[in-house]
């Protein structure tokens, strides 16, 4: 059996799908992600990225979020192994 | 009076729900943090009227901008709250939904965008969700107005929920959450709609600044071809049409010259009215605000209000965060920075969407500095234009170093921290025409009647103070700085000190002036560089407080002395 892939958010690649098993940063990162339904569990697909360590575009459910760079670094994710086509 | 909340998530379509329900029309946006204070308005209820307040968006009840704080306190005045959710995005939605019915004030749910659940293939069982909640859940259509009428109908019904419960914490909360959406939603196959691929190109690495570029090129094309096309074809004309013979037979009756004649018509140039030059205030008075400004202001407006509404400007948000922390930002504040363009006031409210106190006084700062609000770029563009377009480039040109170099510097002298961008992107929506028809009407009569009195009123007291002989003293005084830094004729300080009163009145004062290209370009960028309006400085003062207003103001005076002096020697 394989261990799934563990990426940050900023590591994973456009069109890859995963589950956010963590939040590694502070109380009040860890609540403004909450607030926008990023949290351990969710399933999140990432859109794009952007040049020179901008923003990570990412799906959560029906929503597109963009989070900065060094936020999406702290931001943990499960690689699903076969890229789901989830919309 | 009864008190209803209409309360949500950003960007759930509460701004358009509002302008239905009360027949009130406000500004609503494709974006997060369209309504950064509360708006009040009024709705029948029966034979009783209501009060009813569009709360600032929030995604919780613990604040993280200010324009969120702004949504808790209003939380505790009302009566009954509308709980707006969006029915595309139940479940984020309805964690803000469990708090509110924490609460021991009425809910009632309006379940909006409805319209929009078919074609993303998301079916929710209503009577299910209203069951469960224990309130009323209405579905509706805000853009349509689908579902108002029932809203409103149902309003008595809401209630205090029997089956709310506090939770201990967030993750219980979102378990809750989850365990309703999988009982209430499922999900079909969706069916992409046509301008959904566009939502990709324009966050592609590459194809995103590609469009970025194609965009902002677009705008500053229509902007000037449809401005210059409604002076030249509808403004000027009528004015020389209509008004030039009214205004010559007046001149005459008044014997052509004389303290009435002076205040009216203004002095006659070569014998003639000259909109520009006469500076009275039924001729350059009325021609400013009228021909020369308001056809930009159609034209700015309306572009604008195409890319809020189509959801366009989040995404520029996303691809200029790089640059913008540089500046002591993050990418969502070029959202105050663009509306700036149009006018400072609501450019400088805006920039409570931004979450610490160094980006807001960044923010403000930078937009009263570097941003010319629309009315002294349509004057910038009449007067300055007429030497070369060469010439409008040096003003864009240096406007622009000033916002970059101030931003730098402001971004390591400023204590306080930056956060990084979070923010939702909405997704692309093709607005009605009526929609943005009614957005452009309620920005270009809310010009008309805010900056018309202000402009006549701005004539009056340069007529007056000319006539006192008031301009020549402080000319006197302010010489060496003007011509020994700025290589100006001494007269064109009375312009700068009108730019507090009206940037474009200030700018047309220039033209009788004589002045050469180079004159021109610097005194109009020291014009809009130099201190604030007094629209600006109030809001300013209201935004940052009086000790962060005051140093806001000492960096544009230094700020302008030093790109005023360098202009002079390098141009």
């Amino acid at each position: 059996m394989y261990q799934n892939e563990q990426l940050t958010l900023s590591e994973m690649k456009t069109g890859q799908t995963g589950t956010v098993i963590g939040v590694l940063g502070g109380h009040g990162l860890v609540r403004r992600l909450d607030a926008l339904g990023v949290r351990p569990g969710k399933k999140v697909t990432k859109i794009s990225s952007t040049l020179f360590r901008g923003p990570v575009t990412i799906r959560v459910d029906n929503a597109r979020v963009a989070v900065g760079f060094g936020m999406a670094r702290k931001i943990l994710v499960e690689v699903d192994k076969h890229p789901s086509r989830a919309s | 009076m009864m008190r209803i909340l209409l309360v949500g998530n950003p960007n759930v379509g509460k701004s358009a729900l509002f302008s239905r329900l009360t027949g009130t029309h406000i500004i609503a946006s494709n974006y997060p943090g369209t309504t950064v204070e509360f708006t009040k308005g009024y709705l029948k209820l029966g034979d009783e009227r209501a009060e009813l307040i569009d709360v600032p968006g929030s995604y919780t009840l613990e604040p993280d901008s200010k324009a969120e704080e702004v949504a808790v306190e209003m939380l505790k005045e009302g009566d009954l709250v509308i709980d707006v959710v969006d029915a595309t995005n139940l479940e984020r939605n309805l964690n803000l939904t469990l708090q509110l019915l924490e609460r021991q004030t009425p809910v009632i749910v309006a379940l909006n965008m409805w319209d929009d659940t078919r074609h993303r293939g998301v079916n929710i069982d209503v009577a299910k969700l209203e069951e469960i909640l224990g309130v009323p859940v209405v579905p509706t259509a805000g853009i349509t107005g689908q579902g108002i009428g029932e809203l409103v109908r149902r309003l008595p019904e809401a209630k205090v929920s029997k089956n709310a419960r506090t939770y201990s914490s967030s993750d219980e909360r979102w378990g809750k959450v989850g365990d309703i959406v999988s009982q209430v939603q499922s999900l079909s196959h969706r069916h992409h709609r046509w301008y959904e691929s566009l939502e990709d190109a324009s966050s592609h690495r590459l194809g995103g600044i590609v469009i970025a570029l194609l965009v902002l090129f677009a705008i500053f094309w229509f902007v000037r071809f449809a401005g210059e096309g409604i002076i030249g074809y509808v403004a000027e004309p009528l004015f020389e049409w209509l008004w030039t013979p009214l205004l010559a037979k007046l001149s005459f009756a008044l014997g052509a010259g004389g303290f009435w004649h002076d205040v009216l018509i203004g002095k006659l140039i070569g014998g003639e009215i000259d909109y520009f030059q006469s500076f009275g205030l039924l001729s350059t008075g009325l021609y400013i605000p009228l021909a020369a400004v308001l056809p930009y202001i159609v034209a700015f407006y309306l572009v604008l209000g195409i890319l809020e509404d189509i959801g366009y400007l989040p995404r520029l948000a996303v691809l200029m965060d790089t640059i913008m922390h540089r500046l002591g930002l993050h990418g969502y504040a070029i959202i105050p920075t663009i509306l700036g363009f149009g006018c400072n006031v609501p450019g400088i409210m805006a920039t409570r969407i931004l979450e610490s106190r160094k980006q807001r006084f960044i923010a403000a700062t930078l937009i009263s500095i570097g941003v010319p609000c629309a009315a002294l770029q349509a004057m910038i563009v009449g007067l300055v234009g007429k030497q070369g377009v060469g010439y409008v480039a040096m003003v864009y040109g240096s406007l622009f170093i000033s916002w970059v170099i101030i931003g730098l510097i402001l971004n390591r002298a400023v204590k306080g921290f930056n956060p990084e961008l979070l923010v939702e992107i909405p997704p692309y929506r093709l607005p009605p025409l009526r929609v943005i028809g009614e957005k452009l009407w309620l920005r270009v009569s809310g010009f008309i009647k805010e900056a018309l009195p202000i402009v006549l009123g701005t004539v009056l007291v340069v007529n007056i103070l000319y006539n006192l002989g008031a301009f020549d003293a402080i000319a006197n005084i302010a010489a060496p700085v003007l011509t020994g830094l700025w290589g100006l004729p001494k007269e064109t300080i009375t312009a700068l000190v009108i730019g507090f009163l009206r940037k474009d009145v200030a700018m047309g004062m220039l033209a009788p002036l004589a002045l050469t290209a180079k004159q021109l370009v610097i005194s109009s960028t020291v014009l809009a560089m130099f201190f604030p309006c007094v629209a600006t400085f109030v809001i300013l003062a209201r935004e940052l407080g009086v000790r962060d207003l005051l140093k806001a103001v000492g960096i544009m005076i230094v700020a302008a002395l030093i790109m005023g002096s360098l202009q002079n020697l390098v141009l």
